[in-house]
């Protein structure tokens, strides 16, 4: 699961990307950009989530 | 760059941001002092080696290397490919081992210089997150990863006028993105790495028991941190004055606005961790306090040089307000063992920061330009270091033996403690 986050955060960035390229509106491109700020954040919750260890494993 | 650079630098202005520069490390040797005090006693000589050593090695390893990448120096004009109609600088070109830098422009010796000293704090970061448990070797190869590849085209899309410093002349977004003080390509970039690396090598042992709370593992010299915090402070001061000289090719008469605006967000952050502390547990925690500090000088590296006093005391507020919740929140509820909080001090105060320097903006489109910045960080710098120190960790292991843990890293990997005429109390964590 740690590995599907971090996979989806470069997929938030190309996302950002793709708004700059094409939309030359500016709210259009701004709300885009923040979608794909909105996916990288899934994708850290995601990655955050696959690394929490449970209490038993690292208590080793 | 963000802006047309001034045809030749004044000799004076030259010998104020060299004087700013030779000040500049005081902010690494107090970061150094600060983590060294958020560790434990038993790894004291170890840890503050491996800051000497990760300094040296990102040093040779970036002038070497690193530098070309980076597109420091006159030598070419850099990668480029076309997407839709326009320029994407990706990669900078440049001579290896520094060719050159005798006779480059004064501004481009200067830049390097600034560089070498933002390299050499984005490599430490981490080191203060694996404390404890993370070998020598391991800390000195991912310092020498960083200052390969990943630093250099940070630093390259920020201050070498790679794409990102050109999205305000492809796109009309503000003046491209601004990262004054390295706010993105030293503190959230070393930010991130230290949450890599704290993911890699897992928990100090004993850390989180199999039920209950996490265990409570203080720092073992809070005069250390608090005196690396006045340490920071100067660094900090010289460090933002010279990144505003820089990169924003500001004139000197806007230089005390911006020591001022970094003294203002490290206080207000202060008072705000201070508040919080107080009010959560009763009495103000020093660590956290100095973390809380620390955080607002991160966020000021952003935007110290951009906006008004009052802003810059908005800024650190909110970042001491987040500091103690968050450092709370990644040991408690995350399970992330952090030893000197680089996570949230650098990485979440950085993108605070920069994100702020957005919001305060009044140019169009500067917002969405620091956002991209911060989704750039976010979505593809993040995986970047994971995936490089996950293969790293493959050929030179991270986390140091059970025993090693045990008995402390500097009797394992030196052979002998900081302080040998104390006696090393058994840890009663492990059961």
């Amino acid at each position: 699961m740690k590995y599907a986050g971090l996979l989806v955060m470069p997929a938030g960035f190309f996302l950002s990307i793709a708004a700059l390229v094409l939309f030359p509106d500016a709210t259009q491109r701004a709300v885009f950009v923040v979608c794909g700020l909105a996916v990288e954040a899934m994708g850290l919750g995601v990655a955050v989530r696959g690394h929490m260890q449970s209490r038993g494993e690292s208590s080793l | 760059m963000n802006a047309a650079p001034p045809s030749a630098m004044p000799d004076a202005v030259f010998a104020l941001a060299l004087a700013l520069l030779l000040v500049a490390p005081l902010a690494i040797a107090g970061l150094a002092l600060i983590n060294t005090g958020l560790g434990r006693s038993r790894s004291t000589s170890q840890f503050l080696l491996g800051n000497l050593a990760i300094v040296a090695v990102t040093a040779l390893v970036f002038a070497i290397v690193g530098s070309a990448f980076a597109g420091c120096l006159p030598g070419g004009a850099g990668h480029t490919f076309q997407l839709a109609g326009k320029p994407w600088n990706w990669l900078g070109e440049g001579p290896f081992l520094l060719g050159g830098f005798g006779s480059a422009p004064p501004q481009a010796q200067l830049g390097l210089l600034f560089q070498f000293l933002a390299v050499a704090m984005a490599a430490l970061l981490p080191w203060g997150s694996g404390a404890d448990r993370w070998r020598l070797a391991a800390g000195c190869s991912s310092a020498a990863v960083m200052s390969i590849f990943v630093f250099p085209l940070m630093a390259h899309w920020v201050w070498g006028g790679g794409w990102l410093a050109q999205l305000g002349v492809n796109f009309s977004l503000g003046a491209g993105f601004l990262d004054p003080g390295g706010a993105a390509t030293v503190h959230v970039l070393g930010g991130f790495s230290a949450l890599a690396v704290v993911w890699i090598a897992g928990p100090r042992r004993g850390k989180f028991p199999r039920e209950g709370l996490s265990t409570a593992m203080p720092g073992h010299n809070a005069a250390y941190v608090l005196f690396g915090c006045f340490m920071a402070l100067v660094g900090w001061l010289a460090w933002n004055a010279a990144g505003a000289i820089l990169w924003l090719h500001a004139p000197l008469a806007a230089l005390p606005v911006t020591a001022v605006n970094t003294l203002l967000s490290a206080s207000a952050a202060l008072a705000a961790t201070f508040s919080v502390t107080r009010f959560r547990f009763g009495k103000a925690d020093a660590s956290l306090c100095a973390n809380g500090w620390l955080a607002g000088l991160v966020a000021s590296c952003a935007c110290a040089a951009l906006v008004s006093p009052g802003q810059s005391i908005f800024v650190g507020l909110v970042a001491g307000i987040a500091t103690p919740l968050l450092v709370e929140l990644f040991e408690l509820a995350l399970s992330i063992d952090d030893p000197s909080g680089a996570v949230t001090v650098h990485a979440a105060a950085g993108l605070w920061g920069l994100f702020a320097a957005g919001l305060f903006s009044s140019r169009p489109g500067q917002f969405v330009a620091q956002l991209v910045g911060i989704a750039t960080l976010l979505g593809l710098l993040l995986p970047l270091v994971y995936l490089l120190f996950w293969l790293l960790n493959r050929f030179v292991p991270f986390r140091v033996d059970a025993d090693g843990e045990r008995i402390g890293m500097d009797l394992h990997e030196l052979g002998g403690g900081a302080y040998p005429e104390f006696v090393i109390h058994r840890d009663e964590s492990y059961r």
